[in-house]
């Protein structure tokens, strides 16, 4: 793909600094945007005059060397592209993130903080993430982490904007760790009842099995090994099940939420527990992935937010309404007070003003 | 507040052998593992529970007393260096394993309990903890925690911020915080990760749920030998290239391979200019494939020696000299100084001829070993510290060996953490709006400055009396502050 040169990229840095600086003197929120595709997700920004803070042209790969493992992009580089790229030199983002479009860009997957089906085994977004470069509410230009696989100096903040929903800052820059495609991916069905099937996916988790993804859903356990031929043979012998054509595109519509289980007219819940949780008796539908650590709950009825809470608080986990046409109810998971304090006192540090998507992740934050 | 006073505060809820403050019980925790910086604590203080540390610290808070913690005082950065007015707080008596979870693959244990106890209690259900730093043996979780502690099968097994799940943390004001949960996130912001590696500075770890690996199938290494750096440097990037992730891809240079080899007898070559070590692990039939595929891209990378391992005895015997490496450069000289940056390894060549040339002016040895995989150097530079002039000498060599890795884009430290050691170093790496965001994210834990004090984050005022500063692109670091 075409690397974008310099200068035109600091003119956007310059720009957007400057309508950060502009914003914080006015006390005006800002929306910040690129390609869209995650809009659903997450609460309305509060405030009255919302501006813009577009960063969809700062795009392109800074730095890729695949015997490096590392790749630095523009956070408006559109994740097909990326993911192209790193096709090319057989390596991968091994935490799949969804897309849920094409205009998907690695902003927005960093600051949702969203992984896909191989997270379980491989490790969540924010495991991979090395270094940022990112402006805060100030407008000031700030490097942290880096390049390199192993970074203990300063407190992990590239990490901390994973998953910040955009509140702690605009980022410009993210160097991620690849990894290698595996020779070989092959996918399983079993047919079986749910609470075996859980049994099953947190029983096989313990053993050195190459499992790098599952997925239950109406009776059957689809199962995704990956690695080495003949360790993907092996394990199918011991595992048994059918080997199913298609797999790659039965995993690309979990990641997708395009399988027929998700109903982008229902509200769709986000359930994550522990993985030995037996089955969450809730009213609707649910389809369950990483082991038995993400349950997914579809509701015919508009199931009462609390229930869900309670339900997953008691399976030491959390929920978050994913998707939600018409409900009103707050996305995400309440923080215990002492929690939301702390979180309170570093959005006032790094963007006093309170300027940065406003009430996206929480009130007040 | 007066010591003795703080010293009967303590004493009503905390046994007299709890609280020490007469100088000969005090001498044990004068330094870490980083024995080039001693300062005597005003009071060491070991509590056995949660809510003693809960009572010790709001004690702490009042009297605005300063307060660091220390684990098993094996950090090579200083870490845990006692503050002169301030309470040692040692969490080696929290030492027990409450729970294991062979089923969900998850243990619950206290800050003071050994890394390697950890996996040794796992064993039985054929899982352990995975993050293995070289002193497993003696280190505890919570310091792995404070340092973001690492260890040779990283590159493939993540370091502890990849292997942990939760905390509990009790804040300098004395409330406690639950931070991650046992499911895989968490809502709100990734706390998690920004406590691990905060050095004790943002608050005291008192309970952590880890992740358990499975134990795999088989391991084996490969050990080639290279008769010259820059092909063993690209050997690691050709395995990589491959697309295998080894579970542990280790160097060594000529003087680190004699120092060892004469200690251990693991069957090196002494002629090579380079060892390397690549270990598989998996199944048996992953295992069997990688190996194979390893050892054909170091005989087409120009290697002149390799040896597989073919049983375990002889793997532990290939990997006893790679562990054994600090333990030999201290029968070679009195004193080390070990290192602990980060470089992107196409720098390495550079880098360690770098410096090699730094070893000749300074007139001191370096010996390298190398996390070859992940990029993370260790040179330990040999010196004695009853020569006058040595140990200055010696942290100057350290210094420039840093700013190498910074030049090279690269950390000055990739696992071993800032502690004292490195913080003026820091100021190299990190611009002054970078290092306000620091004392800011700082501040939202601890506003009144007392956790770790002096340690991890240079003040503004240190970085610019520190003077080394770099201009980078022709802006001042730090414009707003006097030079002197």
């Amino acid at each position: 793909m075409p690397r974008a040169s310099i200068k035109p990229m600091q003119n956007i840095i310059d720009q957007s600094a400057n309508t950060i600086r502009a914003a914080a003197e006015r006390k005006v929120p800002l929306r910040i945007c690129s390609g869209g595709s995650k809009e659903f997700y997450g609460n309305h920004i509060v405030g009255q005059n919302i501006g813009m803070l577009d960063i969809t042209a700062y795009s392109g790969i800074v730095a890729y060397e695949p015997a490096e493992l590392v790749i630095t992009a523009r956070t408006g580089t559109r994740l097909v592209d990326l993911e192209a790229e790193l096709h090319e030199h057989r390596q991968m983002l091994a935490f799949e993130p969804p897309h849920f479009g094409n205009a998907a860009t690695l902003g927005g997957c960093i600051a949702t903080g969203l992984s896909g089906p191989r997270r379980a085994s491989a490790g969540a977004v924010r495991d991979f993430v090395l270094g940022v470069r990112m402006l805060d509410g100030k407008g000031d230009d700030l490097r942290f982490g880096g390049q390199v696989m192993k970074n203990v100096a300063g407190y992990d903040i590239s990490r901390l904007m994973t998953g910040s929903m955009g509140t702690l800052g605009l980022l410009l820059e993210v160097s991620l760790k690849v990894l290698p495609l595996p020779p070989m991916e092959l996918t399983l069905s079993l047919q079986m009842k749910e609470a075996d099937a859980i049994e099953k996916m947190n029983l096989w988790a313990g053993k050195p099995l190459p499992i790098s993804a599952t997925c239950f859903y109406n009776g059957t356990l689809t199962l995704r090994l990956s690695g080495a031929e003949a360790a993907v043979r092996a394990a199918h012998t011991k595992l048994g099940g059918e080997e199913i054509a298609g797999g790659a595109a039965f995993w690309q519509s979990v990641r997708e939420q395009t399988h027929t289980f998700f109903q982008p007219d229902k509200s769709l819940w986000r359930l994550s527990i522990k993985s030995t949780t037996s089955p969450l008796s809730l009213p609707g539908q649910q389809l369950i992935e990483w082991g038995g650590a993400l349950r997914w709950l579809i509701s015919n009825a508009d199931v009462d937010a609390k229930t869900v809470r309670a339900a997953t608080e008691a399976a030491s986990g959390h929920a978050t309404l994913f998707r939600a046409d018409k409900s009103s109810a707050a996305r995400f998971h309440p923080l215990a007070p002492e929690m939301m304090n702390i979180h309170r006192r570093l959005k006032e540090q790094f963007d006093p003003t309170g300027i940065l998507n406003p009430g996206r992740m929480y009130p007040g934050l | 507040m007066h010591p003795l006073d703080l010293v009967t505060d303590l004493r009503t809820f905390l046994p007299l052998e709890a609280v020490l403050y007469e100088s000969e019980d005090l001498k044990a925790y004068e330094c870490d593992g980083l024995s080039a910086y001693r300062q005597m604590p005003m009071i060491v203080v070991l509590p056995r529970t949660e809510d003693e540390v809960i009572r010790i610290l709001r004690i702490c808070h009042t009297s605005k007393t300063p307060v660091v913690a220390r684990g098993a005082g094996t950090g090579l950065s200083g870490g845990a260096l006692p503050h002169a007015t301030g309470i040692l707080l040692s969490l080696t008596k929290l030492k027990q394993i409450l729970e294991i979870d062979p089923v969900a693959r998850t243990a619950r244990v206290q800050p003071g309990v050994r890394n390697l106890a950890i996996s040794e209690a796992a064993a039985p259900y054929g899982l352990y903890y995975a993050p293995d730093p070289s002193s497993q043996i003696a280190c505890s979780i919570g310091g792995n925690v404070a340092e973001n502690s690492g260890g040779v099968h990283c590159l493939k097994y993540g370091l502890t911020v990849h292997n942990i799940l939760k905390l509990r943390v009790v804040t300098m004001a004395g409330e406690n915080l639950e931070i991650g949960s046992a499911s895989l996130d968490s809502p709100g912001y990734d706390l998690l990760a920004l406590m691990t590696g905060s050095e004790g500075m943002l608050g005291i770890v008192t309970e952590i749920i880890v992740k358990l690996t499975p134990s795999a199938e088989k391991a084996q290494v490969v050990m080639a030998a290279f008769d010259d750096i820059s092909k063993a440097g690209n050997a690691v990037a050709n395995v990589i290239g491959a697309g295998i992730i080894p579970a542990g891809m280790e160097m060594m240079d000529k003087i680190a391979t004699r120092a060892v080899e004469e200690y251990v007898h693991a069957g090196y070559n002494l002629e090579a200019a380079a060892i390397l070590l690549c270990e598989s692990d998996g199944t048996v039939e992953e295992v069997a494939d990688e190996i194979r595929r390893i050892d054909e891209i170091m005989k087409k990378s120009g290697a002149i020696e390799i040896k597989t391992s073919r049983d375990e005895t002889e793997r532990l015997r290939f990997w006893a000299g790679r562990k054994a490496a600090f333990p030999a450069a201290g029968r070679i000289s009195p004193d080390y100084y070990c290192m602990d940056g980060t470089i992107p390894r196409k720098s390495l060549a550079h880098v360690l001829s770098g410096i090699e040339r730094l070893s000749t002016k300074y007139g001191l040895r370096c010996m390298n070993v190398f996390h070859a995989g992940d990029g993370n150097l260790h040179p330990l530079i040999l010196y004695d510290a009853n020569q006058p002039g040595e140990l200055e000498k010696t942290e100057e060599f350290g210094a420039k060996i840093l700013e190498m890795c910074i030049e090279a884009g690269g950390t000055i430290t990739g696992e071993h953490g800032v502690g004292i050691e490195k913080i003026n170093q820091m100021c190299l790496q990190f611009s002054s709006g970078e290092l306000k965001i620091f004392h800011a994210v700082k501040a939202a834990f601890d506003p009144d400055g007392l956790l770790n004090p002096g340690k991890a984050v240079p003040t503004l005022r240190r970085c610019a009396e520190h003077g080394a500063m770099h201009v980078h692109q022709g802006e001042e670091k730090f414009p707003e502050l006097p030079r002197f």
